[in-house]
């Protein structure tokens, strides 16, 4: 088994995801076989191989900063969980 | 011959010689839904109101001002329509509506279309099956056991049943071409950036592409036209000019150089798969193509490459649900736990699966060894392709290993899951386009897909090849039996 009940906790905090002992139990498993079956990757020897991020011949596309109408603030606000006024409402970070 | 079995362009010659209306047409398709989508599932979302009204505006002008002018089609639900809930089969977007439409659905209302609704999709378009969704498993209109492919499960089905005349999907590792192949219709996915993804809600950046769904290759060539272009709103739009797709409409490809991957014909697949696709192969020679043998010699590899570079761009897109401009809320005792609670509910099993994934393979000591790694191998298997290209037009290889499989089959192993995708993942990675067409039927009854790939903005050689081959059977003229089905239920 690749992964550990503590990584598996570890990654779930960084992604915050609030998992069940059901799921974290599960993920360990399903994620191990997924990285073992990864593992093959490594057979290959890639030392002088650069990277692919994007297969575009595009870098850095640039355009005018000029305004353009947006969608109306108020069906943008509609979505929110909360707002008030012109604003999205979130819970306080702090007393 | 049923107005809902229509293709696009026999609707089109119908609507501009007076002999139907938009209304009519969409009145027949609409009702179609109404009669099988009980069984089929393949909408999350009907508008037949806003249908009727565009099929209204439609008839009132010159029939044929635009290329769709009065034409049901159906959007797959990770595509922004303004005013219109876009959920993404997903519950933490359930009461998502758009303020915005997407670029692809702007260009399909220009171009006079009747939007019906909107189609059932995996979570986020993660899947292969449609079962992944949060509402409900979209099923195969050729067997209502069984999946329709995935993640454009929905709008396959949609097409294939006969509940709108074509479809937008989006194929991000197949899910465009593998549900086409499930369902015995024709799903194009052009090059990377030959079509707009602005309100296409991100998957995984690098590989995400709107792509249609038809009933044949004239609408799939009639279709991309329409959507295909330059978009400034997406910086990753190519711009490159878009030419007349039905031109590639010729029948002829005498001399053209159709190249065999050795390692798409591997052990473990359908032997009817095999059996039709050689048999595909040998039409086209037939048709005067020369057939090559070509290899591409990183085809095993794609599989954990895409899995890896998936994910982490998934992680990545999907940090953006913390409910704070939209989305669910599941408040907690601090804010952190607020996105915790949020996402751990808000998320299905393969997303979380997916983003965990994701962030593992990005994190602080796993960076080089997984998403590095893959990045790298990504570069070799783009370069298989480069070469091969320099040999042959265009490349042929079956679409999927299998004909559909039954529903739940493989919902606990996620592995096997993703091997369905395992030959059409590569075209992604590499950032090229491919297409699905129909090419036989195996012993139950079920379809299989043939796929060929060209080169990036290769989209009129693939058409070419594909209508050469669809002109040659008449694969493409059967009828799933859900009619009958329903009928009989009623």
């Amino acid at each position: 088994m690749v992964l550990t009940r503590e990584e598996v906790e570890h990654i779930a905090d960084l992604a915050r995801l609030a998992l069940t002992d059901e799921e974290k139990e599960r993920f360990r498993q399903q994620l191990s076989a997924v990285l073992e079956y990864a593992a093959r990757l490594q057979e290959l020897d890639t030392e002088a191989i650069p990277p692919t991020a994007t297969v575009l011949p595009l870098r850095n596309v640039m355009r005018p900063d000029e305004p353009r109408p947006l969608a109306p603030r108020e069906d943008i606000l509609a979505n929110a969980p909360e707002a008030e006024e012109a604003c999205f409402k979130v819970p306080a970070i702090w007393e | 011959m049923h107005l809902y079995n229509l293709t696009i362009h026999e609707a089109r010659s119908l609507l501009g010689a007076g002999e139907i209306s938009a209304v009519e047409l969409t009145q027949a398709v609409i009702d179609r839904i109404l009669a099988v989508d009980n069984d089929v599932r393949a909408y999350i979302t009907l508008t037949p109101e806003v249908a009727l009204e565009q099929a209204r505006a439609a008839d009132a002008v010159r029939a044929g001002a635009g290329p769709l002018q009065g034409i049901p089609i159906a959007v797959k639900d990770i595509i922004c329509t303004a005013g219109i809930p876009t959920t993404c089969g997903s519950r933490i977007l359930e009461n998502f509506i758009p303020p915005y439409d997407a670029t692809v659905v702007a260009r399909l209302k220009a171009a006079g279309a009747v939007i019906l609704g909107k189609t059932n999709t995996d979570e986020f378009a993660m899947g292969s099956s449609t079962e992944n969704s949060a509402f409900f498993p979209t099923r195969n209109p050729w067997d209502l056991e069984r999946v329709p492919g995935g993640s454009s499960g929905g709008s396959a089905a949609a097409v294939a049943a006969g509940e709108c005349l074509g479809a937008l999907g989006t194929d991000t590792g197949g899910s465009v071409r593998q549900p086409a192949a499930l369902c015995g219709i024709v799903g194009l996915k052009p090059t990377y950036g030959r079509v707009s993804r602005y309100g296409l809600i991100a998957f995984a950046s690098s590989l995400d592409q709107v792509g249609v769904l038809t009933r044949d290759v004239t609408d799939a060539a009639i279709l991309l036209g329409v959507i295909a272009g330059h978009d400034p709103l997406d910086s990753t739009s190519l711009d490159a000019p878009v030419p007349d797709y039905t031109a590639a409409l010729t029948g002829d490809i005498r001399g053209m150089r159709v190249g065999v991957p050795r390692e798409y014909f591997v052990s473990g697949m359908q032997p009817e798969v095999e059996a039709a696709v050689r048999a595909a192969l040998q039409k086209l020679a037939d048709l005067g193509a020369e057939i090559i043998e070509v290899s591409l010699p990183h085809t095993d590899y794609a599989l954990p490459v895409y899995y890896l570079i998936a994910p982490a761009e998934a992680s990545a897109n999907l940090a953006r649900y913390d409910s704070v401009r939209y989305g669910l809320r599941i408040v907690g005792t601090s804010l952190e736990e607020t996105y915790k609670q949020t996402r751990g509910q808000g998320f299905g099993p393969e997303v979380k699966r997916r983003i965990m994934l994701g962030t593992y393979a990005l994190s602080a000591g796993y960076y080089d060894a997984y998403y590095l790694k893959a990045q790298k191998v990504r570069t070799l298997i783009k370069g298989d392709f480069d070469r091969a290209f320099e040999q042959v037009d265009v490349i042929v290889a079956p679409t999927s290993p299998t004909t559909a499989f039954r529903i739940g089959e493989k919902t606990e192993d996620p592995i096997q899951m993703y091997l369905s995708d395992i030959f059409t993942l590569s075209v992604n990675l590499a950032g090229i386009c491919g297409i699905n067409v129909p090419c036989g039927f195996d012993a139950q009854g079920l379809p299989i897909g043939m796929q060929i790939m060209g080169p990036a903005l290769g989209e009129m050689t693939i058409l070419r090849v594909a209508y050469a081959y669809e002109q040659a059977t008449d694969w493409h003229t059967h009828h799933p039996p859900i009619a009958s089905r329903t009928s009989r239920a009623h």
